[in-house]
């Protein structure tokens, strides 16, 4: 597998990574010998082996129905870089 | 017939998919242990896990996904013991974990069906291809500054169904059927509020357009309408935008629009090139989710009884129209409150008082089932008077009026205003005497052959009677009389 220069763009994009077009061509290198190193899992034989995500044998603890957090704006919203009043606040979107 | 929409080059069929999002009935977020009521102050219903502080890891809800299985089972629908979360990965302010908990190839419940029923009676099978769960993000303010957006987290983080149709709705009659009838069915189980108004109920629809027979062709999506009447009109409108497109030899691109109701309008939200790309993959902070096949079971044991279930027994055990009985069940409280008046009476009778003069003094009085001025419990103890025969159905009407706006019960009206019927045949006798006395000249056109001045009689003894008397006593003693 291979990358080109428009899928790194797009990729940066997606990620909301800001790149000048100088380092396009070095990142895409580097992208491009990740993804070799992940491609030798090509080369192990699955053949029979059913699609698994993950190798955990648990499931997932459930916890109950009850209100036990929330109610600290102040200390959300120290931690904020902008907000008015109870709120945080961002530049302006609007779609 | 079936819905159409004419072109110049012909009729045109509609195909619609909707996905809603359900916020589900629960105390707490899905993943925090934060509140989930609506309307509280900003941003004070945010645990650390919401606001995505770094380390935090989300604990699932044990009553969200109770609530997603009943809605699974209200939809006769497959449930998945097996399913997983996956991360549906895009950027917005809010959304602070910079990715939505989603569910993506591993819902929860798989396809199932709901009937929807149209205004001539028809009933129409669509299917649901899955529901799964999901956090809702927070909300956004825009019109608080002139450059910044303000940012309230409450809802972030809630618990979502998402509830997918797979596009079998052919007309936009059908869209507000199936929103009314899932609508329905959760208020029924109690698994969300279907409150359009407070955004607890959301439609994304999937709209595209063909010539009878043909595949289907390229579908646009109109994001989040907030009403049944705005997704009808929506489709609408969208339908014969994509048709004037067709027609003109243009291509319907696949795109998000929104649907602006001022202007009746659909406009692009983003085309295909700003499209999403999800990056969707398996949450690794979060274990499948497994479930025991005894939990879904007794889950289901203890579903309440269901609208369609519902309908049928009315008619059955009372004996009531389809139609009727379509009324009755619309609302659980209103099912109970007939069900309360009729059990062990005319069912028929009953039906016809809560659907009739009970409505109009709800609607006159500003009030609600749950806040009738009439209980059932009252109501029905009137139908009993009827019943025994001390009032009949005209001054049953005079004694209901007076229980809503007194409050009293019927017995006590029947008395106080002395409304009980007269049964006296004595009494009727000498009514239809002096009746017959102040209109010698009716008589005589009757007995010339004029029958239809029998209802004459009648109206004028019930008069002299001040409407007290037994209609079928009056009948009865009025033809012996007026036919002699």
């Amino acid at each position: 597998m291979s990358l080109d220069l428009a899928t790194t763009r797009r990729i940066a994009k997606l990620a909301r990574i800001g790149l000048e077009d100088a380092e396009l061509e070095a990142t895409r290198q580097k992208l491009n010998d990740i993804l070799g190193w992940i491609d030798q899992l090509a080369e192990v034989d699955v053949e029979g082996v059913p699609p698994m995500v993950g190798t955990e044998t648990e499931a997932l603890r459930q916890r109950a129905d009850k209100v036990t957090d929330g109610n600290c704006r102040d200390a959300l919203l120290a931690c904020a870089p902008e907000t008015s009043g109870p709120f945080y606040t961002v530049p302006k979107v609007v779609e | 017939m079936s819905y159409v929409i004419e072109g110049q080059t012909g009729p045109w069929e509609i195909v619609v998919g909707l996905e809603v999002h359900a916020q589900v009935v629960s105390q707490s977020k899905l993943f925090s242990g934060a509140s989930t009521t609506f309307g509280a102050d900003p941003n004070t219903q945010v645990s650390l896990v919401d606001a995505a502080f770094p380390g935090m890891l989300p604990v699932i809800n044990h009553e969200c996904v109770a609530q997603a299985i009943r809605t699974g089972l209200g939809l006769k629908a497959q449930i998945n013991l097996h399913s997983r979360f996956d991360r549906k990965n895009y950027f917005y302010a809010d959304l602070p974990q910079g990715y939505q908990i989603s569910q993506f190839t591993h819902p929860i419940v798989g396809t199932g069906t709901i009937t929807i029923e149209l205004q001539n009676g028809d009933t129409r099978e669509i299917g649901i291809t899955r529901l799964h769960l999901e956090q809702d993000a927070g909300k956004l303010l825009h019109d608080q500054d002139p450059t910044k957006s303000f940012v309230d987290l409450n809802r972030a983080g809630v618990a979502l169904m998402e509830i997918v149709s797979e596009p079998d709705i052919r007309a936009p009659e059908e869209a507000g059927a199936y929103l009314r009838k899932l609508r329905q069915i959760l208020r029924y189980l109690g698994t969300c509020d279907g409150n359009m108004e407070e955004g607890s109920m959301r439609a994304d629809v999937n709209v595209s357009v063909r010539k009878t027979g043909e595949p289907f062709r390229t579908r646009c999506e109109i994001k989040n309408v907030n009403s049944i009447r705005f997704v009808m009109q929506a489709i609408e409108v969208e339908a014969t935008r994509q048709i004037e497109i067709w027609e003109n030899g243009g291509e319907v691109d696949q795109e998000t629009r929104l649907f602006d109701p001022g202007r009746g309008e659909t406009r692009t939200m983003r085309s295909k090139e700003d499209a999403h790309d999800y990056r969707y993959f398996p949450d690794p902070d979060l274990l499948p989710l497994v479930l025991e096949q005894a939990w879904v079971d007794e889950l289901h044991a203890a579903l309440p009884e269901l609208p369609d279930p519902k309908r049928a027994r009315f008619q059955h055990d009372y004996g009531i129209p389809f139609y009727d009985a379509g009324v009755l069940v619309a609302e659980q409280a209103v099912a109970d409150y007939y069900e309360n008046v009729a059990k062990g009476r005319d069912g028929r009778l009953a039906a016809s008082w809560v659907t009739g003069e009970l409505f109009a003094a709800l609607n006159r009085t500003g009030t609600t089932i749950e806040t009738s001025p009439v209980s059932a419990d009252a109501l029905g103890k009137m139908l009993d008077l009827i019943a025994d025969k001390t009032i009949n159905g005209k001054i049953a009407k005079e004694v209901f009026e007076d229980m809503v706006e007194t409050g009293d019960s019927p017995d006590a009206i029947v008395e106080r205003k002395g409304l009980r019927q007269v049964t006296d045949t004595g009494v009727i006798d000498s009514a239809i005497a002096a009746v017959l006395e102040k209109h010698p000249d009716k008589l005589e056109e009757y007995r010339s052959g004029k029958d239809k001045l029998f209802g004459f009689f009648v109206g004028q003894v019930m008069k002299e009677t001040k409407g007290k008397a037994n209609p079928a006593l009056v009948n009865e003693a009025l033809k012996t009389r007026l036919d002699a």
